[in-house]
């Protein structure tokens, strides 16, 4: 069957079915707010206590795709909010305009988390055996280091041995800093994926023309799950990428 | 409670203001403003971040149009939340153990 906005028995009105549906699409978010505080506070808390390494480590990471991300993640936002505008006016063809063109950007989103994970990869910084915080200094080449980059990456480390304890505590520390940048990306990219997923059903949907002013309950509720997702990101840019660049 | 649309206009304004604060964020990281006061750039990086997060709330989710019913379960998220992260960060603060 179709749910194609016709009123079901226990409503009095669609518009009391429709904020029924908002509301409970609230209550998932208000659970997703917690599946993820969980681990900003993990991450706040070693951050807090481990601080020099959190700090070196965060800076290895490239500012600059992360911040193209953040910028065509809140384009992504802006297309479904004006799908979820294009529904409401009853423009069918711009609805399925603007899914498409947020489809597109979520996974410009994730082509760059790609590159900066294989980035990472190339570094030896994905936690596990092969996990080694001063591979770039010792293998400058690999890491594309030279000159005067490379000359105060290793006083910087250096420096950051002396202070933390050795080179095996720096690694353990490290390693409990990039666990956290890829379980907290990555938990959040899987989030993309199955908004992905969601926007491609929306869109087959949308080409059959299902979405009316009347009926646009589904564009607007996973148009929430998306934007709640840009808002995760939101969080994540800063504090994974911008607190210790100073 | 008839339905609020909210115009193109209002959300490619919202999406600018966005792209401001973004751009803003990046420049106070890479300003040292711990030297003035101790973890000022992470506050800094945490209030601008939380007014894209209230801009994307009220406007792209259409928070401010809500119902009263739905207004109260996001801020009931939000008190959750913190519930967790104050109870949690204070026991840490005030305990005698010994975390580093």
């Amino acid at each position: 069957m179709h749910r194609t906005g016709e009123l079901y028995g226990h409503y009095q009105t669609l518009e009391q079915q429709k904020d029924s549906a908002t509301l409970g699409m609230w209550i998932f978010l208000a659970t997703e707010i917690l599946f993820f505080g969980g681990l900003f506070l993990t991450y706040t808390i070693n951050r807090h206590t481990y601080a020099q390494v959190f700090a070196f480590s965060s800076r290895t990471i490239d500012l600059k795709w992360g911040a193209i991300n953040t910028v065509v993640l809140i384009g992504s936002s802006l297309t479904m909010a004006m799908s979820v505008w294009s529904a409401q006016v009853g423009k069918k063809k711009l609805v399925t305009l603007f899914l498409i063109l947020t489809l597109a950007l979520g996974s410009v989103f994730l082509g760059v988390k790609a590159v900066e994970y294989h980035a990472k990869y190339v570094e030896h910084h994905i936690p596990g055996a092969a996990f080694d915080l001063y591979y770039c200094t010792n293998n400058p080449a690999a890491c594309n280091l030279s000159g005067k980059a490379l000359e105060n990456e290793k006083t910087e480390l250096d420096d950051l041995t002396t202070k933390a304890g050795g080179p095996t505590a720096v690694n353990a520390h490290s390693q409990l800093f990039f666990s956290l940048y890829f379980g907290m990306t990555g938990l959040h990219a899987v989030h993309m994926i199955v908004g992905a997923g969601l926007l491609v059903w929306l869109i087959l949907q949308s080409i059959k023309g299902r979405f009316t002013p009347e009926y646009n309950t589904p564009v607007e509720n996973i148009g929430l799950y998306w934007h709640f997702v840009d808002i995760v990101w939101i969080y994540l840019f800063p504090l994974l990428y911008l607190i210790d660049r100073h | 409670m008839s339905e609020h649309i909210v115009s193109p206009r209002m959300y490619v304004l919202i999406f600018t203001a966005l792209v401001i604060l973004t751009v803003t964020t990046v420049y106070a990281a890479t300003v040292d403003l711990n030297e003035h006061y101790a973890g000022l750039n992470v506050i800094v990086a945490l209030v601008i971040a939380t007014c894209k997060a209230l801009l994307v709330v009220l406007f792209f989710m259409h928070a401010y149009y809500s119902t009263k019913r739905t207004q109260l379960i996001i801020i009931a998220g939000v008190f959750w939340l913190a519930t967790m992260l104050f109870l949690t960060l204070g026991d840490y603060a005030t305990r005698s153990w010994d975390v580093h």
